[in-house]
């Protein structure tokens, strides 16, 4: 009953949030960017035990994607992104919905797919090697587009303008963002309570032990990686619609932006835990939010330091150190060392 | 496409651009391999898989390139460096290394990862961000009809990477801290029983191994170039270099070190200078999938 | 009585040592099947070569029927062959009912039954065997606070609710309070005769394993040095030799 209550509010909260405080709808349209990304981090980061560096892969090629998707149903590709780009940037209303509707479920199956073959050629490696490995194939993947010029190169692609009211545009892009955090927020809910969810967590707790029980670790692994590809290919490609132009260096495979922000949320509310990320990524996007502006050029400097103070001091984020102080909260019971 | 296959033939018409290109990689790749050293170094005794061992080298390149516009000698720039990121590896160390040593991989991993950023931002904000070199007033060789040309100051580059090598490994064979830092390589534990004192073994080998990549750096700047974000790209090939020669394999760094520049030198003269950076990152996949076949063989797969 | 396992001149070396040469033998469907011998006669090694740790070899290793000596270890674990750790290996961070409703016999599930929640069968299973091995009490523990004893009890009860044909058992009553072994013994037994797995010990417990085992092996060098009845086995020289170090 006061769980309902909870979640009752909470919806209210995230319905009324862009209409209460309309001059910072694209502030929260990114907090639910930075809600996804950190919650689907936390699949495989935080509930199986894969640390990946470079899920922001799934971000750069979603937008891709999408772009190309909706470009390529209207327009030729290369003519497109070669072209003095307003020439050929006419695209109807309808053709700019259905083109934004399909491109971005598209990003979100192609990034599934993906996920499963680099998946398939990477899972072997455990620790390090798999945060470096992923960390290297985000890297590669931007300099590879950079140089691709079918789509646009360095220079990135331009998408055309919300046709309409941009304020209506940022709502738009504002429900895109929130309707699929919360999905995203009851799809967790839910799998974290079953089956699969229990094998993930017991590859993250011993994956010898899991595979000596017969546990399909491989297919387990593949498909939590596609799930959360799936979700990141989705907000990338709301991104691409909602940016308007970007490039694949610094916007679509920003490695050490987003790809690096994303696991500094996940660290900072809790890993593997399903408010954890949502906690993080709150925090995380107010502290940068309140303190961008003032630090003059050195907020770089400070995400650097943000993110080694997270490490080394506060890893186990706010819902670690709960869970240490109030283990009951949690039904988290112990041997009474006494009694034996 | 024509031009990648233009270029390729380029190889085979005229066979000495292959000599060209080997002695540029060779060149190049000794800078790689001091910095995959120091890497395997850090690795091997403390268990710390450093990402920001690229940002150490060129801020060791920053700091020649510092005291050569104050009016240093260039040459002199690179014991400088060794000096100045000696101590700088040394704080380093204290605030945030001696911190996550005990901690799991990951943890060193997104530290450091964490350290690179802020590094690479403030040598952006104190130097900017164009790229910058130290100009060595030498002449240049040439060789077979000019289509071989070799700066002299690339050979002095080389000569300094190779003397510091020896240096180095002559101080962990021959000197006390040197047995002391193998000993705890090799069992910590058991190192800290015979009265080693591990930390101290432990500030010693990261300051060492900043103070590599910045005499590293100092030679990079006077044969190449460095900008401010450079760095990811050499911590990268220094993964790629440890990865591909496995740890305490001193033979098998050098020669993976000069086997990757080589590679990334003829990818540059195949695909062109713009993938170079893709080249060195596609290494590293590469190596990653070699690793992982070869022990997926030793583990026996039947399907 | 049929055998489930069989193995057929096994031979394993570790970079020159060998661990086990020319080593065979059957293990019964339905029986209790012992392995003895001096620390480092190859034992575990033989082991891990059945469940797929390592490569063998030579020789060939047959579980009921098919060949498995180069299938990996998820693989042989979906045939229904479950093995033990000498160090124990349970989930700590986890309760007891978790670790057992974890160890649900994945190979029988099919992929969508997998995102599907536990069962009431499931928990009362999960009960049920916590009861069996005593753990009921603590079952809502985290397990990593139970002691070793009750963590190793708490290893074969995950075994038992994986519902394997055969149990390969890794010392089962190393570590374990010398008070509690005579219950662990019947509790072997009752496995092996109520839920119908077979099992494959390996125990450095002579009265424990006299207790139980139908058949016994004896390992020395790696070589096999005896086999038979428990009665055979005690009254075998080149046993008594063996364990006396006059071999």
């Amino acid at each position: 009953m006061k769980k309902s209550i909870f979640y009752t509010v909470l919806l209210a909260i995230i319905l009324v949030a862009p209409f209460a405080f309309p001059d910072f709808r694209t502030q929260l349209a990114t907090l639910w960017l930075m809600i996804v990304v950190a919650m689907t981090w936390d699949m495989t980061g935080g509930q199986m035990g894969y640390n990946s560096l470079g899920n922001i892969f799934f971000y750069g090629t979603g937008m891709y994607v999408a772009a190309l998707i909706s470009i390529g149903m209207v327009h030729d590709v290369g003519s497109y992104n070669n072209a003095a780009r307003s020439e050929l940037m006419t695209f109807t209303d309808a053709q700019y919905f259905t083109g934004a509707i399909i491109g971005i479920i598209g990003a979100g199956l192609f990034c599934a797919l993906t996920a499963v073959v680099i998946g398939y050629l990477t899972f072997g490696l455990r620790g390090p090697y798999f945060a470096i490995g992923t960390l290297g194939v985000a890297i590669a993947a931007g300099e590879l587009v950079a140089n691709w010029d079918w789509v646009g190169g360095g220079q990135g692609i331009a998408l055309p303008v919300y046709p309409g009211n941009l304020d209506v545009g940022k709502l738009f892009f504002y429900f895109l963002f929130a309707g699929t955090g919360v999905a995203l927020f009851v799809f967790l809910k839910w799998l974290y309570t079953t089956r699969f969810g229990a094998a993930i967590n017991a590859i993250r707790d011993d994956e010898e032990k899991a595979e000596a029980m017969g546990i399909h670790t491989l297919r387990y692994k593949l498909t939590t990686w596609a799930m959360a590809a799936f979700f990141v290919g989705i907000v990338g490609g709301i991104s691409a619609f909602q940016l308007i132009h970007f490039e694949p260096l610094e916007t679509a495979y920003q490695t050490i932006n987003l790809g690096i922000f994303m696991v500094v949320c996940v660290l900072l509310g809790g890993k593997g835990t399903l408010w954890g990320p949502i906690i993080g990524a709150i925090l995380f996007h107010v502290i940068k939010e309140v303190t961008w502006n003032y630090l003059l050029g050195w907020q770089w400097v400070a995400l650097g330091a943000l993110i080694v103070v997270t490490v080394v001091y506060f890893q186990d984020g706010v819902m670690g150190w709960l869970m240490h102080k109030k283990p009951e909260w949690f039904g988290i019971r112990v041997e009474q060392k006494e009694a034996r | 496409m024509d031009q990648i296959l233009g270029n390729i033939s380029l190889l085979f018409e005229f066979p000495v651009v292959n000599l060209k290109i080997i002695i540029d990689g060779v060149m190049i790749g000794a800078l790689f391999a001091l910095a995959a050293y120091g890497l395997a170094l850090v690795w091997g005794v403390m268990n710390v898989k450093n990402l920001a061992q690229g940002d150490f080298v060129i801020a060791g390149g920053y700091v020649a390139w510092y005291f050569t516009r104050q009016g240093v000698p260039p040459l002199f720039g690179v014991p400088l460096a060794f000096v100045v990121m000696w101590v700088i590896g040394w704080v380093v160390y204290k605030l945030v290394i001696s911190r996550v040593i005990e901690r799991d991989l990951f943890t060193s991993l997104l530290a450091t990862f964490g350290l690179a950023i802020m590094m690479a931002q403030i040598m952006n904000l104190m130097f900017g961000s164009d790229t910058q070199s130290i100009q060595l007033k030498y002449d240049t060789l040439y060789f077979f009809d000019g289509f071989v040309d070799v700066p002299i100051a690339k050979l002095i580059g080389v000569t300094l990477a190779s003397s510091l090598a020896v240096g180095v490994i002559l101080f962990m064979k021959k000197s006390r801290m040197g047995q002391a830092i193998r000993a705890t390589a090799q069992d910590a534990r058991a190192a800290r029983i015979l009265g080693i004192d591990t930390e101290k073994v432990y500030a010693f080998t990261f300051s060492l191994n900043a103070a590599i990549c910045g005499a590293a750096g100092a030679i990079i700047v006077m044969v190449w170039v460095i900008q401010p974000f450079y760095g990811i790209s050499y911590s990268i090939r220094a993964f790629v270099i440890v990865t591909a020669a496995g740890l305490g394999n001193l033979p098998g760094v050098i020669a993976a070190g000069l086997g990757i520049g080589a590679a990334e030198q003829y990818g540059a003269h195949i695909f062109g200078i713009g993938y170079q950076q893709a080249i060195a990152v596609l290494l590293l996949l590469i190596v990653l999938l070699y690793r992982l076949i070869q022990q997926r063989r030793v583990r026996q797969s039947l399907n | 009585m049929s055998s489930i396992i069989d193995i057929q001149s096994v031979s394993k070396s570790f970079g020159g040592v060998l661990a086990n040469t020319d080593v065979s033998m059957k293990v019964e469907k339905g029986g209790i099947t012992g392995l003895i011998g001096p620390n480092g006669s190859g034992k575990t090694t033989l082991f891990n070569s059945i469940v797929g740790y390592h490569p063998i070899d030579s020789g060939s290793i047959r579980f009921e029927g098919k060949e498995i000596s180069k299938l990996q270890v998820q693989n042989i674990a979906r045939l229904g062959l479950l093995r033990t750790f000498q160090q124990t290996r349970i989930y700590g961070a986890m309760n007891g009912v978790e670790n057992m409703l974890i160890s649900l016999p994945h190979r029988k599930m099919r992929f969508f039954d997998s995102f599907g929640r536990n069962t009431k069968e499931d928990y009362e299973r999960a009960d049920m065997l916590l009861d069996f091995v005593g753990l009921y009490e603590k079952r809502y523990l985290q397990s990593g606070s139970l002691s070793f004893g009750q963590q190793k009890l708490l290893e074969f009860a995950m075994a038992l609710m994986n519902e394997p044909s055969v149990l390969l058992l890794d010392e089962p009553t190393a570590g374990i309070n010398p008070t509690l072994i005579n219950g662990l013994i019947d509790r072997l037994k009752k496995a092996n005769t109520e839920f119908g797995i077979t099992l494959f010990i390996i125990e450095h417990n002579m009265r424990v394993i006299m207790n139980m085992a139908d058949t016994i092996y004896c390992l020395a060098h790696g070589k096999l040095l005896a086999q038979g009845t428990p009665e055979e086995i005690q009254g075998d020289q080149r046993v008594v030799d063996a364990y006396l170090g006059a071999h």
